[in-house]
């Protein structure tokens, strides 16, 4: 419940500070700048608003009307009618982590599946009980390796096949940090090289490399042989994942990774700009107090039932206040639950038959688009549910066309790569009928032949 | 709370067991009893590393608050007790023998002077009691 300060005790506190009312604390804002005319139209009644808001939802095109073959980070997957229904219900509504945590033992418990089934996804021993997205938990885990060497380690080594906005994040985060170096992204001459190139870059002074699996490319490689050249430095690894395509790929910690992140919005989440989404953060027993946010705990009461308890949140600031390594404070509470309900309603053998189902059909796909005249795939390595192709034409031109027909195409790698121009990212998932594809590549053939 | 005769103490309570040249270190029986129940112990320099006199050698973590372990004195580290990292509890129990922290081999031993005897800790610590 808010309470606000009454009129008395808003006279009292002016009266500590030697003033005599609350325009007085103002007085510094230039007059003309206090109450400005704004310029807005009338107000309306809800009536005519919804109406309005109605008009401006209409202008949208969503993955509803069109037929999606964009991914890049963020996917187009069915989510049962059922996720959301649980998600709603007002006891879970209340997205935010609670401050009083063991009072809230629903929450508790949800947030405890989560990172049961996440370790299960995974193959890590711990779990946090999530960030707010893939990019931010791809920082935090620099975050965590910095402080494990406590600065003594100052490299941090990108494969260029990491999604770019992450390696964006990654160093705005580690901007404010002195003397560390981000690499082995900074030339994009080749951004399809190969992970076990990226080993000749690590020495001792290596704090983490940082992979992805499948990478933004769609690839999936075995990162075992990775994982032993970066330990035999001593350093760490860490894995971004799409946790989607761990219903059917190997589970990352059996790589011997260190860490494990990922963007968790394909487990139930809805597209969505700007989110919310959810961050995935896994790691392994020996670093668990390195982690960053908080982790729930499963334990018993006084009498020996069964409870949950905030466990550890050693990295945030109430407990080691200015010792603290980590702003995160927070995690993402719906999102988590929401991805611990659709993985529950999927089961085990669900979520492998849907991932098998994306991999087949975008195998289809790229056998498809690979066939039309002018286009290549990019492919030298196995790939998920997600392909490379070399258009004949650039991919903005291509993607005006599919739109014409109701498709909205690929991502535009060029825009990232710039030597990739023309390179199309073609995501395919449970949503794409046979049909869907057909057109796709009938059109992208016309193009091709303009 | 105990102060034992035979340790000298540091203003950040730490304190100190000589013999010789070696010093033995570890935190107050005041200085639990101010963290309340400590959860983790981590000794951040290892066997070999030279320490100077105030620079922290650990972090001891209660369900409270984080506090660092200043070193009262210069040298180098010989020993650091690994039994804390599993059992963070001994502190509480046993600050004075079971829990020391590390071992130094000094190389100044006249900083020894600047700290405190166990009567003038005890006095310091009621002090900042009230």
């Amino acid at each position: 419940m808010f309470i606000p300060h009454t009129k008395i005790e808003q006279e009292e506190m002016l009266k500590v500070i030697g003033l005599k009312s609350l325009e007085d604390l103002f007085l510094d804002v230039p007059e003309s700048h206090r109450f400005p005319t704004l310029n807005i139209p009338p107000s309306l009644s809800e009536m005519e608003v919804m109406a309005h808001m109605q008009t401006l939802s209409a202008a949208n095109e969503t993955t509803r009307d069109l037929v999606c073959f964009l991914g890049a980070g963020a996917y187009n997957h069915y989510i049962p009618a059922a996720v959301d229904a649980i998600i709603r219900r007002g006891e879970f509504y209340t997205a935010y982590t609670p401050y009083q945590p063991e009072i809230s033992q629903g929450t508790l418990q949800a947030i405890f599946e989560y990172q049961t089934l996440i370790c299960a996804l995974t193959g890590m021993q711990v779990s946090n009980a999530s960030h707010y997205d893939g990019a931010t938990a791809t920082a935090e885990a620099g975050v965590m390796a910095y402080h494990h060497y406590r600065g003594k380690r100052t490299k941090f080594i990108f494969s260029p096949a990491v999604h770019p906005q992450y390696r964006a994040t990654f160093r705005t985060y580690m901007s404010g940090y002195q003397g560390i170096t981000i690499m082995g992204d900074e030339n994009l001459e080749d951004p399809f090289v190969k992970p076990d190139n990226l080993s000749s870059l690590v020495d001792f002074d290596t704090a983490m490399v940082i992979v992805q699996y499948p990478d933004f490319f769609g690839r999936i490689f075995d990162y075992t042989s990775l994982a032993q050249s970066v330990h035999s430095k001593g350093a760490l690894l860490t894995i971004v994942v799409n946790p989607f395509s761990l219903g059917m790929l190997k589970p990352p910690g059996e790589f011997g990774t260190d860490v494990v992140v990922g963007e968790g919005q394909s487990l139930g989440i809805p597209l969505s700009f700007g989110g919310p989404y959810l961050g995935i953060f896994a790691t392994k027993n020996e670093y668990m107090r390195k982690i960053s946010g908080r982790l729930v705990g499963e334990t018993v009461d006084t009498e020996g039932h069964r409870g949950y308890v905030l466990t550890l949140t050693t990295r945030e600031q109430h407990i080691r206040r200015e010792k603290a390594t980590s702003n995160i404070c927070t995690n993402q509470g719906l999102m988590a639950l929401t991805s611990a309900v659709y993985l529950s309603l999927l089961g085990k053998h669900g979520l492998r038959k849907v991932a098998e189902i994306c991999y087949q059909k975008a195998h289809y796909a790229a056998h498809q688009t690979s066939k039309i005249h002018g286009y290549r795939l990019c492919a030298d390595s196995p790939f998920f549910h997600e392909f490379v192709i070399c258009c004949p034409n650039s991919v903005e031109e291509i993607n005006m066309h599919l739109l014409d027909h109701g498709i909205l195409g690929g991502y535009d790698l060029g825009k990232d790569y710039p030597t990739l121009k023309n390179h199309m990212l073609v995501a395919v998932t449970e949503m794409n009928t046979r049909d869907d594809i057909d057109l796709l590549n009938e059109v992208l053939a016309e193009v091709a032949n303009d | 709370m105990n102060y034992p005769n035979d340790l000298q103490y540091a203003e950040t309570d730490e304190w100190v067991k000589t013999d010789g040249k070696i010093a033995t270190i570890g935190v107050s029986d005041y200085a639990q009893d101010q963290l309340s129940d400590v959860v983790f112990v981590e000794v951040i320099k290892a066997v070999g590393e030279m320490v100077m006199k105030g620079d922290v050698i650990a972090t001891v973590e209660s369900v409270k608050a984080a506090a660092d372990v200043n070193c009262p004195v210069s040298g180098k580290v010989i020993a650091v007790n690994e039994d804390l990292s599993q059992s963070p509890e001994l502190i509480n129990s046993d600050p004075y023998e079971k829990a020391w922290l590390v071992r130094i081999d000094m190389s100044n031993p006249d900083e020894l002077g600047k700290l405190m005897d166990s009567s003038s800790y005890e006095q310091y610590c009621s002090e900042r009691s009230h």
